[in-house]
C-alpha cells in the first residue's frame, strides 16, 4: 500500500473511468443534502435539482483534468450557488422594469453568500427530511414517488432508476419530469408537515420506502428472484428516515422489518436459483449482522411506541412494527421447529384488527396450520375463496395446495399447485410450483 | 456491498489515554452521526488497548495452540476500532472515509466477502457443507 497521503488526487494517476466512479460516489453521498439545502433557499425542488445537476455536470467536466477536490461536497455547493446567483441575475435582466427592486432585494439578502448555511448541521438534516416528504408527496402517483425518492434522496441516476425498474431510460426520465411538474403545479411546499397531516404524509413516506424494498425483494416481473441493490437502497433510506425522525416508532419498525427480511436473502435461493421457502432455508446462511441490527431497531421501535403511549399520544404498535415482530419471531428461532407459532398467530390477529386485509388472513392461515394443523387453516383459506382482492393472487391456490397436500388430498393439491403456477409472473416461482404439482401427483 | 473499516491504534489509545483527545472524540461523534443519518453505518466500535487483549497461536499442524497475552507489537499494527458500512461501491466507501476526522493515521478499507466470491473457487458441496456444519454447531438439536 502506498505511503503517500496526498489529499488532492491528481488526475494523471486516475483513469477517467475511475474519476467517473468517484464523481458518482461523491454524488451518492452529497446529492440529498445539496438538493435539500438548495430547495430551502430556492423554495423549488425542481430548480434545486437542476442546479445540483449543473454542479454534477461541471464536476464530470473538470475533475478528470484537475483532480478530485479535497472537499468535494463544498465544491459542488459552490458551483450550484454560482448557478443560482446567475439564474436570479438572469431573471433580473428579463424582468428588469417590473421586478428589479424586488429581486435585487432578494439578491442582496441572499447573494452575499446565498448558500452560506449549506453545511452539515441540524438545519440540513431538517432539509433532508423535508426533501423526503416532498418526494413522497401523495399528489404524486406511486411510481412517481418511488422514482423521485430514488433520484432526489437516494442519489441514483435516472439510468440507474430505469434499470432497477426494468424500463427504458427515456420512460423513467419522463416519469421524473412529470413528477416534478406535478409538485410545482400543486404548489407543494418544501416543509415537514405538522398536525393531522403529518400521520398521513408519514405513512406515504414509509410506503414508498417499503415499495422500493419489495421491488428488490421479490421482483414479480423479472426473471431474477430479487434485486438486492434496491433492497440495500431501501434499507439505507429507512435508516436515514429513522435517524431524521427518531421519535417515530414506525420508522424504526420499518427498518427492523426490512433488515430482518433482507437477512434471509442469501438463503432464499438454492444452487440452481430455485426459491427456498422460509422454513426450509439454511439458517446458517442468514446474515447475522442484519439480524442484530434489525432486532436492535425493533427494540427502539417498541421503546419509542411505549414512550409515545405513556405520553398520552394515540400511538400504538403500527403495521410495520407488528410485521417486524413477525419477522423477528423467525429470526430468533434457531431452527424452523423452534418457531413460536402461537405468537405469530396472535401477531397476525393484531395486525388484522389494525388493518383488515385478506392477504393478512391468508398469512394467518399459514401460521394457524403450523400452530394447530392444516385442517383448521384450510377452513380459513376456504373462507377467502371469493375475496375479490385475492382474485388472480397466486399465493391463495399455492397455500391451499400446500394444505391439501398435507391433508393427503393429492389430486386436489396438484390442481391447486398448477392453478398457482399459471397465475405467477415470476419464472423461478412458477418452476417451483410446477415441481410441487408433479410431486403431489407422484404421491 | 458491505465494507469493514480498520482503524489502527495510536500510542495514546494503546495507553487507554483518551482524556487529551476530547476534541477528536467530539469530531468523531459528529462524523458517526453523519454516517447514521446517511443510513450507511451497520456497526462501529472502539477496542480496548491490546494490553487487555489475547492472541491464540495455532501450531502449523493445527494440533496444539498457545495463548499469548497483550500488549502486541507496535501500536500502528494493532487494530483500535472498526466500522462496518453498507455502501454502493468501494469508491463510495473511500469518499466516506475521506470525510473522517483522523490525523496522522492510516485507515484501511476492505470489502466483506459475499457467498458469490467463493463461487468457482470452491466446489459448491464444500460451501454447502461448511454452511451445514455451522448450522449444526450453532444448534445441535437440528435434525
Amino acid at each position: 500500500m502506498s505511503q503517500q497521503s496526498a489529499s488532492q488526487r491528481p488526475a494523471s494517476k486516475q483513469p477517467p473511468e475511475q474519476v467517473r466512479r468517484t464523481v458518482e460516489a461523491v454524488w451518492r453521498i452529497e446529492s440529498a443534502r445539496l438538493i435539500a439545502a438548495l430547495a430551502r433557499v430556492t423554495g423549488d425542488v425542481g430548480l434545486a435539482e437542476d442546479l445540483a445537476q449543473d454542479a454534477l455536470v461541471a464536476a464530470l467536466e473538470q475533475w478528470p483534468a484537475r483532480g478530485v477536490p479535497d472537499n468535494p461536497g463544498a465544491w459542488l455547493t459552490a458551483v450550484a450557488r454560482r448557478r443560482y446567483v446567475d439564474t436570479v441575475r438572469r431573471a433580473i435582466t428579463f424582468e428588469r422594469k417590473a421586478a428589479e427592486l424586488d429581486i435585487q432585494a432578494k439578491l442582496d439578502t441572499k447573494t452575499e453568500n446565498p448558500m452560506d448555511e449549506i453545511e452539515f448541521d441540524s438545519h440540513v438534516t431538517d432539509d433532508v427530511l423535508k426533501l423526503i416528504f416532498t418526494a413522497c408527496h401523495p399528489v404524486l402517483s406511486r411510481d412517481g414517488r418511488v422514482a423521485l425518492t430514488l433520484k432526489l434522496v437516494g442519489g441514483l441516476s435516472t439510468e440507474q432508476v430505469a434499470r432497477a425498474f426494468l424500463v427504458p431510460t427515456p420512460t423513467m426520465a419522463a416519469r421524473i419530469t412529470r413528477a416534478k411538474k406535478a409538485l410545482a403545479d400543486a404548489k407543494v411546499r418544501f416543509e415537514v408537515p405538522v398536525g393531522p397531516e403529518l400521520a398521513h404524509r408519514f405513512a406515504s413516506v414509509l410506503e414508498v420506502v417499503y415499495l422500493i424494498f419489495n421491488e428488490g425483494y421479490a421482483a414479480t416481473s423479472g426473471e431474477s428472484w430479487y434485486r438486492a441493490e434496491l433492497c440495500d437502497e431501501a434499507m439505507r433510506l429507512g435508516r436515514m428516515l429513522s435517524a431524521l425522525a427518531p421519535d417515530e416508532p414506525e420508522a424504526h419498525g420499518l427498518v427492523a422489518l426490512m433488515e430482518i427480511q433482507a437477512s434471509r436473502i442469501p438463503a432464499r435461493t438454492g444452487p440452481g436459483g430455485q426459491p427456498v421457502t422460509l422454513l426450509e432455508q439454511d439458517r446458517a446462511r442468514w446474515n447475522r449482522l442484519l439480524i442484530t441490527h434489525g432486532l436492535a431497531a425493533l427494540a427502539t421501535a417498541t421503546a419509542t411506541a411505549t414512550a409515545a403511549n405513556s405520553a398520552g399520544q394515540t400511538s400504538q404498535r403500527g403495521p410495520y412494527l407488528l410485521q417486524a415482530e413477525l419477522a423477528a419471531c423467525h429470526a430468533r428461532a434457531g431452527t424452523a421447529a423452534d418457531t413460536d407459532w402461537p405468537r405469530i398467530v396472535a401477531l397476525y390477529e393484531t395486525l388484522g384488527a389494525l388493518a383488515p386485509s385478506p392477504v393478512i388472513e391468508l398469512n394467518r392461515a399459514v401460521a394457524v396450520a403450523m400452530a394447530d394443523g392444516p385442517a383448521k387453516a384450510l377452513a380459513i383459506v376456504d373462507s377467502l375463496a371469493d375475496e375479490p382482492a385475492l382474485r388472480g393472487y397466486h399465493l391463495l391456490p399455492a397455500v391451499r395446495a400446500d394444505l391439501l397436500a398435507r391433508l393427503g388430498q393429492a389430486d386436489q393439491a396438484r390442481e391447486e399447485f398448477e392453478r398457482a403456477a399459471a397465475l405467477t409472473a415470476n419464472d423461478s416461482e412458477r418452476a417451483h410450483l410446477l415441481r410441487r404439482a408433479a410431486a403431489a401427483a407422484a404421491g | 456491498m458491505r465494507v469493514m473499516v480498520f482503524v489502527h491504534a495510536t500510542e495514546d489509545s494503546e495507553k487507554g489515554d483518551y482524556s487529551s483527545h476530547a476534541d477528536e472524540f467530539e469530531a468523531m461523534g459528529k462524523y458517526n452521526e453523519e454516517l447514521v443519518q446517511a443510513g450507511v453505518m451497520l456497526a462501529g466500535e472502539g477496542l480496548q488497548p491490546s494490553s487487555h487483549g489475547k492472541r491464540v497461536d495455532f501450531a502449523a499442524d493445527g494440533a496444539s495452540s498457545r495463548v499469548i497475552d497483550g500488549p502486541f507489537a507496535e501500536a500502528k499494527e494493532v487494530i483500535g476500532g472498526f466500522w462496518i458500512w453498507q455502501v454502493s461501491s468501494m469508491e463510495e466507501a473511500v469518499e466516506w472515509l475521506r470525510r473522517a476526522p483522523f490525523r496522522g493515521q492510516q485507515v484501511e478499507l476492505r470489502r466483506i466477502l459475499e457467498p458469490a466470491d467463493f463461487e468457482g473457487q470452491l466446489p459448491p458441496e464444500i460451501i454447502e457443507d461448511e454452511a451445514r456444519l455451522r448450522a449444526q454447531t450453532k444448534s445441535p438439536a437440528e435434525g
